[in-house]
């Protein structure tokens, strides 16, 4: 909050005195972005299903998974915030528990989708030798099905990649890798795009003229430039691979009843619906939410990161 | 124009090959036998022998030729066959991709489930464009008004809020509390008088909603976008300085040049929106396209998974032409040589 107290005393100053201070491009990014609301709930709320995730644990701790018969299919109480399911279990730590995979896997999986897609975009616009092969795999990739695809490998690679790494493990590192490995395609033509534009400037001749090699040239030069619209797809990225990986646990095919996400609380609750559904809405609301404040966020991020918006 | 039709056909043709190779390479790939949901008691012998049966004794690459040759020369030949009555070659004998599981021809069992998802796909991407149009026009021609702020809202949250959510929400909602309509679908329900109309319209109410508001949400921002790059174009003011009416300028002049993009916007979403007819069937048990899939997978049934898979490969590729074709055609600025 300090931050934000100083930011806007310094704009006001600014203003005050017309006094020409030093600024920085975040702190104009931020300024920006203060300005959009739905950007500004959207940070709150996201902060606060985190914050929740990660310390509610602590606070509520009782057991996800331990099984209380005489209190199943309970309504919301004091001791169960949000219940208890069909085998007596407390929905309000599985939803925290699960949360924490969720989100795990949206950030996991977007770092993962983002590495590639950069490392991708930034090749293929540099090098001109590479473009064309790199945008030919590209579009490739943008052609497949993506969701009978990922449906397919999780499937069959499943039990094999559960037999090596464990039931936990194998299942996040598959879905992980499945995610990440499909929706790099954006990234990597926006990267491209911005690449191209930026290996014209003059900054990048003069560094080229006084014998930078091409891989200086790209970690100081290039890429600093093109982050923004890496952080504006970041976030994105967060949301679909959380919508990615509810859609494949409300198939069946994602994790298992005993190590849940959102998704597969969802997927368990659906044919209790008619008893409990409180076990739907729960897990639904936090994937909802989550998506949405994380959409409003990279929107206000968009905003804020385009100079022809910004400062108007 | 023409040429550059012709030059996209050709290059559409190596990646349909290069995607049914890579979705062949990773059902090989992967650990699975189909023997493996048959009875324990079956010797070793015989599940060999039913493997031998089932073609998987050959070499990698005469499978996948052989499923090439049965899935883009047999099948389109049996298609011909069946739809003007005649007979070309050796019908008999012409061998066509075969279901592991049933042992049906896997094209027979798409088209049989096809129209289902045809039905609820088409209907839902028609409400999307009925509910989209008229939103993301009336947004940008009152720019930050309360409607606009509302539809940017309702979009946000069109898109952020998961389909298989929305769905249950829905048979929470008008099934279990309301009870005005069913939560399953009936695929066996005949339409032959008004009665049987009303229960098909009811049934079909939620499915077609859930998938038509969450292409609608997008829809929308793509119109609205397009509406507000055209208002502020010069011919605007002209057709306004000519005295023209406002519905006659926005309604004919600008919706007109604002539709182009969309058009294309809305070819490209056409194939996601079968992917997300997949949870859309799941949910209200639609026996579908999707719902043979899933089962095919859930089945280790690797033709069917193939050949379905393949399909929706090459609605991708072809509505991905289709999208910058009518581009082409529809705006004469574009010219593609």
């Amino acid at each position: 909050m300090n931050e934000i107290a100083q930011a806007s005393t310094v704009s006001e100053a600014d203003s005050q005195e017309g006094v020409l201070q030093h600024r920085s491009l975040w702190l104009d990014v931020w300024q920006q972005f203060r300005t959009h609301k739905g950007a500004l709930a959207g940070v709150g709320v996201f902060a606060l299903i985190l914050l929740s995730v990660l310390l509610g644990p602590y606070l509520h701790d009782i057991d996800p998974q331990y099984l209380d018969y005489k209190s199943k299919n309970q309504g919301m109480s004091i001791k169960h915030p949000m219940g208890t399911d069909n085998l007596g279990r407390d929905m309000f730590a599985q939803v925290l528990a699960g949360g924490r995979t969720s989100l795990a896997v949206g950030v996991t999986a977007m770092a993962l989708s983002l590495t590639l897609g950069t490392f991708v975009g930034v090749l293929a616009g540099y090098f001109n030798r590479l473009d064309g092969p790199l945008m030919r795999l590209t579009d490739l990739f943008l052609a497949l099905p993506i969701l009978p695809l990922l449906l397919v490998i999780i499937m069959l690679f499943r039990d094999l990649l559960r037999s090596i790494l464990g039931p936990e493990m194998g299942i996040f590192i598959l879905i992980v890798f499945v995610i990440g490995i499909t929706s790099w395609m954006q990234t990597a033509r926006i990267v491209r795009g911005e690449v191209l534009a930026i290996k014209q400037r003059e900054f990048v001749l003069a560094a080229r003229s006084i014998g930078t090699r091409p891989h200086r040239i790209i970690t100081r030069h290039i890429f600093p430039n093109v982050l923004s619209p890496i952080m504006v797809s970041a976030t994105l990225g967060v949301a679909a691979a959380i919508i990615t990986e509810s859609a494949l646990s409300f198939l069946g095919l994602g994790f298992p009843s005993d190590f849940p996400t959102w998704g597969r609380l969802l997927f368990d609750g659906v044919p209790f619906l008619n008893i409990n559904p409180a076990r739907v809405i729960w897990p639904g609301l936090a994937i909802s939410l989550t998506v949405l404040s994380v959409n409003y966020m990279g929107d206000g991020l968009r905003d804020a990161m385009d100079p022809r918006i910004r400062g108007r | 124009m023409f040429r550059y039709a012709v030059r996209r056909l050709l290059f559409a043709v190596p990646t349909l090959l290069v995607i049914s190779f890579i979705i062949f390479a990773l059902l090989d790939l992967a650990p699975s036998d189909p023997t493996a949901q048959l009875p324990l008691t079956i010797p070793e012998e015989v599940r060999e022998m039913i493997k031998e049966s089932l073609g998987l004794g050959q070499p990698f690459h005469i499978r996948y030729l052989k499923w090439l040759e049965q899935f883009l020369i047999n099948e389109p030949l049996n298609l011909m066959e069946q739809s003007w009555g005649i007979e070309i070659g050796d019908s008999e004998n012409r061998m066509r991709v075969r279901s592991w599981s049933t042992r049906a021809p896997v094209v027979d069992l798409i088209a049989a489930r096809l129209p289902q998802t045809l039905i609820v796909v088409g209907m839902s991407y028609i409400v999307a464009i009925m509910i989209a149009v008229p939103i993301g026009v009336i947004s940008a021609y009152k720019q930050y008004s309360i409607f606009d702020q509302i539809g940017t809202f309702i979009s946000m949250l069109g898109f952020s809020v998961p389909t298989f959510f929305t769905g249950t929400v829905m048979i929470v909602i008008f099934s279990v509390v309301l009870g005005w309509f069913p939560s399953i679908y009936d695929t066996t329900h005949v339409v032959n008088d008004f009665d049987s109309f009303v229960v098909q319209f009811k049934q079909m109410i939620m499915p077609v909603m859930v998938l038509g508001l969450f292409s609608a949400a997008q829809l929308s921002r793509f119109m609205r976008s397009s509406m507000l790059d055209n208002l502020n174009q010069e011919y605007v003011r002209t057709a306004r300085a000519k005295g023209m009416s406002e519905p006659v300028v926005v309604l004919i002049h600008v919706l007109r040049n604002s539709l182009i993009p969309v058009v294309t916007v809305i070819a490209l979403g056409l194939p996601s929106t079968f992917a997300g007819a997949i949870i859309t069937e799941q949910i209200f048990r639609i026996n579908g396209v999707g719902a043979l899939l899933i089962g095919a997978i859930e089945g280790a049934d690797m033709p069917t998974v193939q050949t379905v898979t393949f399909i929706f490969a090459v609605l991708i590729v072809v509505f991905n032409l289709i999208a910058d074709l009518l581009y082409g055609m529809l705006d004469p600025r574009i010219r593609y040589e």
